[in-house]
């Protein structure tokens, strides 16, 4: 469950991560000034040629990566429908899945790795004015490690509270989940000071 | 040092994990889920800045690929759709959640409510709004009209919150570093 990263390995896997992030900022900022329905749907079919290029199970993963814009789509096509200005309506629909389904392109197509390092390699100036970025790098493999056992506790939980209880336990878990998580943070505190602390200066 | 490391990165893991609770649906069929509830706690529990900096690890991580929003979601796609502004609101919620807390001298119930009001709803749902009006183009009042319905999920969060918060504050009050 923990990625969003297409199983198929595509030609756009090849491109870095920081060339895809920044060729992605330049054309999402384009995209937002076209204003021609035509242009757009020309666009719209460039891309879905550009997922099709990468096999039909790619494509696939990619229009499920869609699937949630849905409520907005009926939104929008309600609205003009009532207005009779579909023209408008189509360009903000098409802007929006165009814009989605190329950030999601990239999301498929790059390693969490390669991405936590671009944002590292955004980080590295303040380093050079002295702040040292490697807690940023800590909090982040703490944080990673933390969700599952997170999710694994909070199941628990609704296990005991269920056997003791035949009321839902929903919103009960979430006291005894915050005390555990407030609790175990010390230990883990410890821990990590007593193996030399977070690091704070180059030596770490 | 070490203990706000880990205090931070821990919120963050329990947003994430507040996200796959299951929903629970009002009334009229609003689905909500208790992870914006999450982002409160970070606030009414750490703080401003150890708060607001738990949701941001959060949402960084949402962008970066991992699909921790409610429903599965992640990806950079977020920052491309309507809902932006809400997940660009989130580490400002709990930032505003936690200095609002920080500063009511009032008892642990009444000022999580209070904060937990101005920061994740109020502080939530402006950015939310003007995010949602610039993706489909609307203007504020219909953007606002469509996310209306969730107002009401929300405040229900904000009493539970401040439920939760009194109930930690209760059991270890030495842990409620906005109040410490």
């Amino acid at each position: 469950m923990l990625t969003l990263t297409a199983p198929q390995k595509t030609i756009f896997h090849k491109i870095s991560a920081g060339r895809k992030l920044l060729a992605l900022c330049v054309v999402s900022t384009a995209l937002f000034q076209i204003e021609s329905l035509t242009v757009l749907a020309c666009l719209t079919f460039a891309v879905i040629a550009l997922y099709l290029s990468q096999g039909l199970s790619f494509a696939k993963f990619g229009a499920r990566m869609l699937w949630p814009l849905w409520p907005f789509v009926l939104i929008i096509v309600l609205y003009h429908g009532i207005t009779h200005d579909i023209a408008a309506g189509g360009e903000i629909i098409l802007r929006m899945l165009i814009a989605v389904a190329l950030a999601n392109l990239v999301t498929m197509t790059t390693a969490l790795n390669d991405m936590i390092d671009v944002l590292m390699g955004l980080l590295r100036p303040l380093n050079w004015i002295g702040i040292s970025t490697k807690p940023v790098a800590l909090t982040i493999a703490l944080f990673i490690r933390f969700i599952p056992t997170l999710i694994e506790r909070g199941i628990t939980i609704n296990a005991a509270l269920r056997a003791r209880s035949t009321g839902k336990s929903g919103w009960r878990i979430i006291v005894p989940l915050t005390l555990s998580v407030l609790n175990e943070a010390e230990h883990v505190a410890n821990a990590l000071r007593a193996r030399g602390g977070v690091g704070t200066n180059e030596e770490g | 040092m070490e203990r706000s490391t880990v205090l931070i990165a821990m919120f963050a893991a329990l947003i994430a994990a507040l996200g796959l609770v299951p929903k629970f649906t009002l009334a009229f069929g609003v689905p909500i889920t208790a992870q914006s509830l999450g982002v409160m706690l970070c606030g009414t529990v750490l703080g401003a800045k150890r708060g607001g900096a738990a949701a941001l690890l959060f949402v960084v991580l949402a962008l970066a690929g991992l699909p921790l929003l409610a429903g599965g979601r992640g990806g950079l796609g977020l920052l491309s759709g309507p809902s932006v502004g809400f997940i660009i609101g989130f580490p400002i919620a709990a930032f505003v959640t936690g200095w609002v807390m920080e500063r009511v001298q009032s008892n642990v119930l009444t000022s999580s409510f209070i904060a937990s009001f101005m920061g994740g709803v109020i502080a939530l749902y402006i950015p939310g709004v003007i995010g949602m009006a610039l993706i489909l183009d609307k203007s504020l009042v219909a953007a606002f009209g469509l996310v209306s319905a969730f107002v009401i999920g929300d405040l229900v969060k904000v009493v539970i919150c401040g439920f939760v918060t009194r109930a930690i504050y209760r059991a270890q009050p030495d842990k409620v570093l906005s109040r410490a």
